[in-house]
């Protein structure tokens, strides 16, 4: 989330679009409830079903699945052509001035530099012009052809309402009743907040989605602002901090980036990612990437990360290409992997095409599970019938499972979506034997590094250097790993200043990234989490929850990062001049010698806005952008590619271009590609989705929900149950070329069939929580449906949209 | 309205005070009065925790019996939603609510276990044993096949041949640990399920 769950409340109107956080969410969606109630707010759900989120919508409009670009390109279009823009807050906080290299085009759907056979782009021609003095050209009368706005105007003209109808199947009456509620928010008296989730993110094109999205708030000047901004759900409790934290193929801690195999010199893999301003007094954070780096280099690795071995560099394994888990399976199928842990995750069910999983686990020489609950990844080689059809005795796999603690049994910190990191405290000893997580990860380092120690092997620099001050070292605690990744100082610290004074001790916590050096005198495992255990202790802990300005800005309940700032880009709730565009919901406003008010300040706390400093202070433009510049896989401006399975024989924007019918930068595998089905045996569109009873394939194993929501279905709309002669509590098997499931129809109101391209299309709704273990009633796992290809950027899977065929059995 | 309350709420507690001291002095009353009975959590340890489920991370409140005295084991019988958090005042939603469930859920990994290649069934393992073979098992692995160079001699430094997934509902303690391990390793295929 940009802005955080309370603030919702200041919306005046609320987009939810790709999620449903009245189920998913539920006590988030209060806030929803609390805008209506209290601020008159308006709420609008698009969504392929009409769910509880849309049940209590000011307006609903249907959507077919994945097509969503569709819907919000021609938004663009419409608040572009009636001028629908919040004009002082474009022109000056984004980059619709900037000019656009000559070379760069959009031809039929693909961009330029694409080469076919490697399925990727060639991105050289996707950037701004460059004036003499090396800065970008720009022009603030938007009138140059070139510039991003012409560009962006020109890229959408073809998504017209009518071309919404036609692909997505809502009404353009609908369509356009939307468009202008959302266009009523381009004043800066109004603001509309967009809540999203997986019904975004799990697209070959999702990222471009909410990329799309966030396009939409900027014309109309609602990011940054209360009651604003661009509000992932996100799914799980921590998946926002294990993503902080950097656990991810291709990330170090706090959005660094590992080093790609081409970049040995450390000198050009800094250079690369500590980028110059691109326009004149821009801030350009991360200019400061050297001083995270190395104060992460120091935490890890400490005396053995020297300025003379550039902090240990070589260390870090350096990237051929993207090790994701879709990749990982694919090595795994194909013989080239021998291990894998699990650690607090099931992927048997967790990811697509399980027949292709089950394959792949069963290649594997070992498989650990550490987990506190019976995974179905864990038995993945255990017969349960059709449910799991497998020869145990085929399967050569050893598997080991280790019990491991739950939230209730250990002291910690969770990020949340409001990217709030919040302490909580252990209640009870584990069951029987089991361990928490950190004690198995030590038990498994510390007789590595034994034996590393006393019999060598491959490279074991970065294992017997690895730092473990820990009081236990085969139990480290929670708070020893707090501080670790907040941060100290390493050595006394002098003021840049003033040489004679010390502004830290050696050995005090930090209070934030400001501190942190880039000559190893500091260490923070994770520069944005820096602060989170200050000199003055634990902030995480925090319980102070007053409000006093009214708004929701509890920022001293635990702390958020980064520097605790609980809106992100709030620099742009104010004018050039540093007046708040809406004094009602002020968050910080130029007070003459500093920012100050409600919030952190997300800018340099001095800096005179008549400067021209921008708001967007990560980025070296120091405006956000419309033009992704290389940000992207699949281009600079969003465009629609249909679902790798879809029900369409064209892409509608781009019918004479076959390269352009699905995501043309997205990677499939061979086998994969040959395992897509095509409408004609498979005529029905598919769509995954969470029930509000259920927590993904965890709450199958809690009485409780199992009672209340005991045994697989899926959703049928009446009028595919009437064509196929499907009663409702009936059993239907459903289809995908991949695999079966068979579970009870709900036959149902809420999805409706759509009209597309002149053609009826039914959606089939396909909850996820079952499996063949728990103690509600077993089921078939989703993901035997689903195809394994995923988004051009992430690689998350499409398990939005696919195609099935529905019989009664 | 809530005067009255009020009222009624000192009025009750003050009879309950003077009942309690009377009997304390030995004066038992002839006639049992008309009590309410006695709340069930105001004996138990109360913890502050977070729903470790969706994201929206609700205020929890969870109740135990045991005084977290050495010798005494504790055991959380109740959880509600914390009232003080500002995100969800109190409130949990059906998933939240089970929440005490999923603590004592019959699921729940007790022991480490062990499958044999080619077995259809568990076996007790000892979790050293467990332990030391698993780091065998990955040292011999991460050995063999560890890439120091790339083919253009290149230096990569990378293991490619063992993976790793991480818990996206484990703390930011436990995901630092895992993270700052994995890596030293030289692991790439290392992901959680903002991947998914």
């Amino acid at each position: 989330m940009t802005n955080h769950w309370v603030d919702i409340k200041n919306a005046d109107l609320v987009l939810i679009m790709g999620g449903n956080a009245a189920e998913a969410h539920p006590c988030g969606f209060k806030w929803v409830t609390e805008a209506k109630a209290h601020n008159k707010a308006k709420l609008i759900v698009v969504d392929p079903r009409f769910t509880r989120s849309a049940s209590v919508a000011d307006v609903y409009a249907p959507i077919r699945t994945g097509t969503d670009i569709v819907f919000l390109g021609g938004l663009i279009n419409y608040l572009l052509t009636n001028d629908k823009i919040q004009r002082e807050y474009v022109v000056n906080y984004t980059d619709l001035s900037f000019i656009v290299k000559d070379e760069f085009a959009f031809t039929d759907g693909i961009y330029s530099g694409y080469n076919v056979d490697k399925r990727s782009y060639d991105k050289s021609s996707w950037d701004y012009a460059r004036g003499d003095d090396g800065y970008v050209k720009t022009d603030p009368t938007l009138a140059d052809p070139r510039c991003v706005y012409n560009l962006l105007k020109q890229h959408y003209t073809r998504y017209t309402p009518e071309m919404v109808e036609r692909v997505c199947g809502t009404p353009k009456d609908k369509v356009l009743q939307i468009w202008d509620m959302i266009a009523s928010t381009a004043t800066p008296d109004r603001a509309m907040t967009i809540m999203y989730a997986l019904g975004w993110t799990q697209h070959s094109i999702g990222s471009q989605m909410i990329r799309t999205g966030a396009m939409v708030q900027l014309l109309l000047g609602n990011i940054g602002i209360s009651g604003g901004g661009m509000n992932a759900l996100r799914g799980h409790s921590n998946i926002q901090g294990l993503t902080d934290l950097g656990l991810m193929s291709n990330l170090l801690t706090g959005y660094m980036t590992l080093p790609g195999e081409k970049e040995q010199d450390f000198e050009a893999y800094i250079g690369l990612r500590a980028q110059k301003p691109l326009r004149p007094n821009q801030l350009s954070y991360w200019q400061n990437y050297r001083k995270f780096f190395v104060s992460f280099m120091k935490s890890w690795w400490g005396d053995a990360a020297t300025a003379e071995n550039n902090w240990a560099f070589d260390y870090l394994p350096k990237l051929d290409k993207q090790y994701d888990m879709l990749q990982a399976y694919e090595l795994m199928n194909q013989g080239k992997m021998n291990g894998y842990i699990c650690q607090g995750f099931n992927p048997l069910a967790a990811a697509p095409n399980k027949a292709k999983l089950s394959a792949s686990f069963s290649k594997l020489k070992y498989l650990v599970i550490m987990d506190p609950l019976a995974t179905e990844t864990s038995e993945f080689w255990k017969n349960y019938g059709p449910l799991n059809d497998v020869d145990s005795s085929k399967i050569q796999t050893e598997v080991f499972r280790l019990p491991t603690t739950c939230f209730a049994e250990e002291n910690g910190s969770l990020t949340n979506s409001s990217r709030w990191l919040q302490w909580h405290w252990k209640g009870a000893e584990p069951p029987g034997e089991a361990r928490s997580d950190l004690e198995i990860m030590a038990g498994l380092f510390l007789r590595m590094r034994d034996m590393y120690r006393k019999d060598g092997g491959a490279f074991a620099d970065p294992i017997v250097n690895l730092t473990w001050k820990y009081a236990q070292p085969h139990s480290p605690d929670p708070e020893e790993l707090a501080r670790e990744y907040s941060g100290n100082a390493l050595k006394d610290l002098a003021d840049p200043k003033d040489a004679t004074k010390i502004t830290r001790k050696a050995g005090e916590q930090l209070a934030g990234f400001a501190e942190l050096r880039d000559d190893g005198s500091t260490a923070s495992g994770c520069w944005i989490f820096c602060g989170a255990w200050g000199p003055t202790g634990n902030l995480m802990a925090r319980r102070d929850n007053a409000d006093p300005t009214g708004i929701g800005q509890t920022i001293n309940w635990a702390w958020a990062w980064p520097a605790n700032r609980r809106v992100l880009y709030n620099r742009a709730s104010c004018d050039p001049h540093g007046k708040p565009f809406n004094p009602k919901r002020k968050l910080i406003a130029w007070n003459g010698a500093a920012w100050a008010g409600a919030d952190i300040p997300d800018f340099k706390v001095d800096e005179n806005p008549e400067n021209g400093m921008g708001p967007f202070i990560m980025n070296p433009e120091g405006v956000a952008r419309f033009f992704a510049r290389a940000n992207m896989a699949e281009g600079p401006f969003p465009e629609h590619y249909e679902p790798f399975e879809s029900p369409l024989a064209t892409n509608p924007l781009n019918p004479n271009q076959p390269q352009a019918m699905n995501n043309p930068a997205a990677r499939v595998f061979a086998q994969d590609r040959e395992a897509f089905g095509k409408a004609d045996k498979f005529p029905h569109v598919a769509t995954t989705y969470r029930l509000t009873e259920h927590f993904h394939y965890w709450t199958k194993h809690v009485r409780l929900n199992a009672i209340v929501q005991p045994e697989q279905f899926v959703e049928i709309g009446a009028a595919l149950a009437d064509e196929l002669g499907i009663g409702n509590g009936s059993r239907v098997r459903v289809s995908s070329n991949r695999g079966h499931i068979e579970a009870v129809a709900m036959v149902t109101k809420r999805i409706k069939p759509l009209t597309i391209e002149g053609k009826t299309v039914h959606t089939v709704g396909v909850p996820i929580h079952w499996g063949f273990l728990g103690v509600a009633k077993p089921g078939y796992l989703a993901n035997t449906l689903t195809p394994f290809v995923g988004d051009a950027n992430t690689n998350t899977p499409e398990f939005k949209s696919f195609l099935v065929k529905v019989e009664k059995v | 309205m809530s005067e009255m309350t009020r009222r009624q709420f000192l009025k009750i507690t003050g009879t309950t005070l003077v009942g309690s001291s009377l009997a304390l002095m030995g004066f038992s009353p002839g006639v049992a009065l008309a009590e309410v009975r006695e709340y069930k959590l105001t004996r138990a340890t109360e913890t502050r925790n977070t729903c470790p489920y969706c994201s929206v991370a609700c205020g929890i409140l969870m109740y135990s019996l045991g005084d977290r005295a050495k010798n005494a084991q504790s055991n959380i019988f109740h959880i509600e939603g914390d009232p003080d958090h500002p995100v969800n005042r109190g409130t949990l939603c059906p998933k939240g609510a089970g929440l005490v469930d999923f603590i004592h859920s019959e699921s729940r990994l007790k022991v480490p276990e062990y499958r044999a290649p080619g077995s259809d069934k568990w076996q007790r393992i000892s979790w050293n044993d467990a332990l030391d073979r698993i780091a065998k098992l990955m040292k011999a692995d991460r050995d063999a096949n560890f890439v120091a160079k790339n083919a253009d001699g290149l230096t990569v430094n990378r293991w490619l041949t063992t993976g790793m997934l991480a818990a996206s509902a484990s703390s930011n303690e436990v995901g630092y640990l895992t993270h700052k391990v994995a890596r030293s390793l030289g692991l790439l295929a290392f992901d959680n399920q903002a991947r998914v």
